[in-house]
């Protein structure tokens, strides 16, 4: 026997449950400005969550996943795209939609049931929320490879959950970027639940990095709770995928603090227990801390923080519940960019039904 | 007496026929620890243990190309898509495989068993988890199609789909899974498949529905006798192969013929029928065929959701358009 190849996957952290810096820190935690622009995305996030799940128990939206707990891994990633890179979002990625311009009015609308949430004003060329599980990864593929024929140095991030890396097309989607050196990054948020089917039950896999290895690029581990090591580790990256170092995949280590969505009832699966000790790493009361204690951040400035965005999420709740309603034949609209004659027929009822007053 | 939902009768067909057999098995992605999304497997996992109720990983292709094989050894399992609008990535084994392996192995191998897909608009769910895309699986050969509208059906249905020895795609409506009650004896006793019920006796206008609009249709019917006509509402329930004959001869009868599904109009299972009733029925017929249907638009997300279904009114309204 002869060993024909060797692998390992790393993990990285920069800052432990208790906000102690454990590793030599990267250059831009010198940036106050920046590290304070995280952390305000991190708060609105969280405030825009909250308020979501609020709105849908008044039944004014219609489902909404919560991305509680899992801020530093939306706000990191989100942080290291810039304008002109292209996102390929799943659904509990508010953070990352937000840092790269989609606006949390956008959003509600979008979870209220109304298409034109996906209209996006900011991001115009990210893709919109894919529900179909890692139905994203291959667009990202293709993304990237339009990049590539152009020789554009521009980068593609995707991301999805851990149970959606057990889909044939995730593992279609790494296997491409391999083989084609793309200019795209996996990002996986692992937050311990697909709805009810843990991480254990999921694959047999010691870490979801590693099935980058099978796909002949690096995989790594961060702690997606310290904010710091997502952002080092997806920034890195994706100026790697730039620099036609081809794709990267990094797993996200983190909890889902939520229901599923507001259609879930996770106190059926999730031992209470997990819970509590998962709520003791959780990332935005862990970055306060260590800019309190590294970076004379101040209870007044957090207040003002917190307080700016509440009052931002309330506003583009306010906007959302004015925005006028749509008319029924809209659903017509966008289906084709030549509308074809012969369905004139079913717009023109649809119309009529809806002057007769039909229900 | 008991009054069961749909959702109760689905689950308590499952688990008389686990019970029965020890070939059944249920599997998919949520339905053992968390009883399903629409708790349809609920408990099943206590009562059968994880052998025979097995939450899979999250994939669709994974898990019509492995019941398939389970199949073929003679377990028979009954395994869900969580909805139909994931389906797409099991279609390939659906087309390829569950739909022609007895006929490719000339009967050496077959393919007992059922794919449950909750399936419908109605309840506000986000997108992709609304539509009603029957009509692509009933274009398959060597596929079932069926698609109960009550809680009595649901159960019989269920269970002649399981104790049939070829793959069935059973759709569930979700929007009337807990919409009303029936009394559902839990005897065993399976409901034929091939074959549509009519669930109304009439005689002026036969309406043809299933799943949700089943309810919609015999509203409807209602509506129509306030007025003194006579609806004949036939549940078609097999969507695939249509018993035709059932209809035909409620035609043969009524002389006129609305055709009701929520998925969008063109090459629906609404043009199927209207053409066997061209073909096969077109001199009992009075007037032309009508169908009322959803539009050949992508399903509205839930604000325009409504504006997109059929319901009684329209259905209604159709029929006294064909008289
Ligand atoms: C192809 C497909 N199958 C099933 C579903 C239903 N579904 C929605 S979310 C989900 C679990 C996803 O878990 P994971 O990928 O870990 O991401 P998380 O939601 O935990 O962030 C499932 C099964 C779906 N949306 N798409």
């Amino acid at each position: 026997m002869k060993k024909v190849a060797e692998f390992f996957v790393e993990y990285f952290q920069f800052l432990d449950k208790d906000s102690k810096v454990v590793d030599d820190l990267p250059e831009f935690t010198n940036d106050r400005g920046f590290l304070i622009s995280l952390y305000r995305s991190m708060v609105l996030t969280r405030i825009f969550d909250e308020k979501a799940v609020r709105m849908q128990r008044m039944g004014q939206l219609s489902t909404f996943p919560s991305s509680l707990g899992q801020e530093a891994v939306m706000v990191g990633t989100g942080a290291a795209l810039k304008k002109e890179d292209v996102y390929c979002p799943y659904y509990r990625d508010q953070g990352v939609l937000f840092r790269h311009g989609v606006t949390p009015k956008e959003l509600f609308i979008y979870w209220s049931g109304d298409e034109r949430g996906s209209a996006f004003s900011g991001a115009r060329e990210d893709f919109p929320i894919a529900v179909p599980i890692a139905t994203q990864s291959l667009h990202a593929t293709g993304v990237a490879s339009a990049f590539k024929i152009r020789k554009q140095p521009r980068v593609v991030i995707t991301m999805c959950g851990e149970g959606g890396t057990s889909e044939g097309d995730f593992y279609e989607a790494i296997n491409l970027a391999g083989a084609w050196n793309l200019p795209v990054v996996f990002i996986v948020n692992n937050n311990q639940w697909a709805i009810s089917v843990s991480r254990e039950a999921q694959t047999k896999c010691e870490t979801i990095a590693q099935k980058a290895i099978s796909a002949g690029f690096k995989g790594i581990q961060v702690d997606g709770n310290d904010i710091i090591a997502v952002y080092d580790k997806v920034s890195q990256a994706v100026e790697n995928a730039r620099n036609g170092g081809g794709p990267q995949l990094i797993e996200a280590i983190t909890y889902r603090l939520s229901d599923h969505t507001t259609a879930d009832d996770a106190s059926r699966y999730c031992p209470k227990d997990n819970l509590d000790k998962a709520w003791d790493e959780e990332p935005v009361e862990r970055f306060k801390k260590y800019l309190e204690d590294y970076h004379d951040f101040n209870e007044s400035e957090d207040l003002a923080i917190k307080d700016e965005c509440s009052k931002e999420v309330d506003q583009a709740a306010i906007d959302m519940l004015n925005f006028e309603k749509p008319n029924a034949e809209s659903m017509f609209d966008h289906l084709y960019e030549n509308f074809p004659e012969a369905l004139l027929v079913q717009y023109e009822e649809l119309i009529a039904m809806n002057k007769e007053g039909g229900k | 007496m008991t009054m069961i939902t749909m959702a109760e009768a689905i689950n308590q067909a499952l688990v008389y026929e686990m019970t029965q057999d020890q070939d059944v098995v249920v599997m998919g992605e949520d339905v053992a620890g968390n009883g399903g999304v629409f708790r349809i497997t609920v408990d099943l996992l206590e009562k059968f243990g994880p052998d025979r109720v097995m939450d899979t990983p999250l994939a669709e292709s994974m898990i019509a190309g492995c019941a398939i094989g389970m199949a073929s050894q003679g377990v028979k399992p009954v395994a869900e898509f969580q909805f139909m609008g994931f389906i797409y990535p099991a279609f390939d084994h659906i087309i390829n495989h569950a739909g022609r392996l007895r006929n490719r192995t000339r009967g050496r191998l077959s393919c007992p068993l059922v794919f449950r897909a909750p399936y419908g608009g109605g309840i506000h769910a986000p997108e992709h988890h609304s539509e009603s895309t029957e009509a692509l699986f009933s274009h398959i050969p060597g596929i079932r199609v069926v698609i109960p509208s009550t809680p009595a059906r649901a159960y019989g249905l269920l269970l002649a789909a399981i104790r049939d020895p070829d793959p069935v795609l059973f759709l569930e409506p979700k929007a009337i899974y807990r919409k009303f009650k029936q009394n559902v004896p839990d005897t065993g006793q399976a409901l034929p498949l091939d074959k549509c019920f009519i669930s109304k006796t009439g005689s002026d206008v036969t309406i043809v529905a299933w799943g949700a609009m089943h309810a919609e249709a015999m509203h409807a019917a209602d509506i129509l006798e306030a007025d003194g006509i006579s609806a004949e509402v036939i549940d078609v329930a097999t969507i695939k192969q249509l018993d035709m004959k059932t209809i035909l001869t409620s035609i043969e009868k009524t002389g006129h013929c609305v055709i009701v599904h929520e998925a969008a109009r063109t090459n629906g299972v609404g043009a199927e029928i209207a053409a066997e009733i061209a073909e096969h029925g077109l001199f009992s017929l009075h007037a032309p065929v009508k169908r009322v249907t959803g539009f050949d638009t992508v399903m509205p997300y839930p604000i325009l959701e409504k504006k997109y279904l059929p319901n009684a009114d329209r259905i209604s309204k159709a029929v006294r358009e064909v008289l």
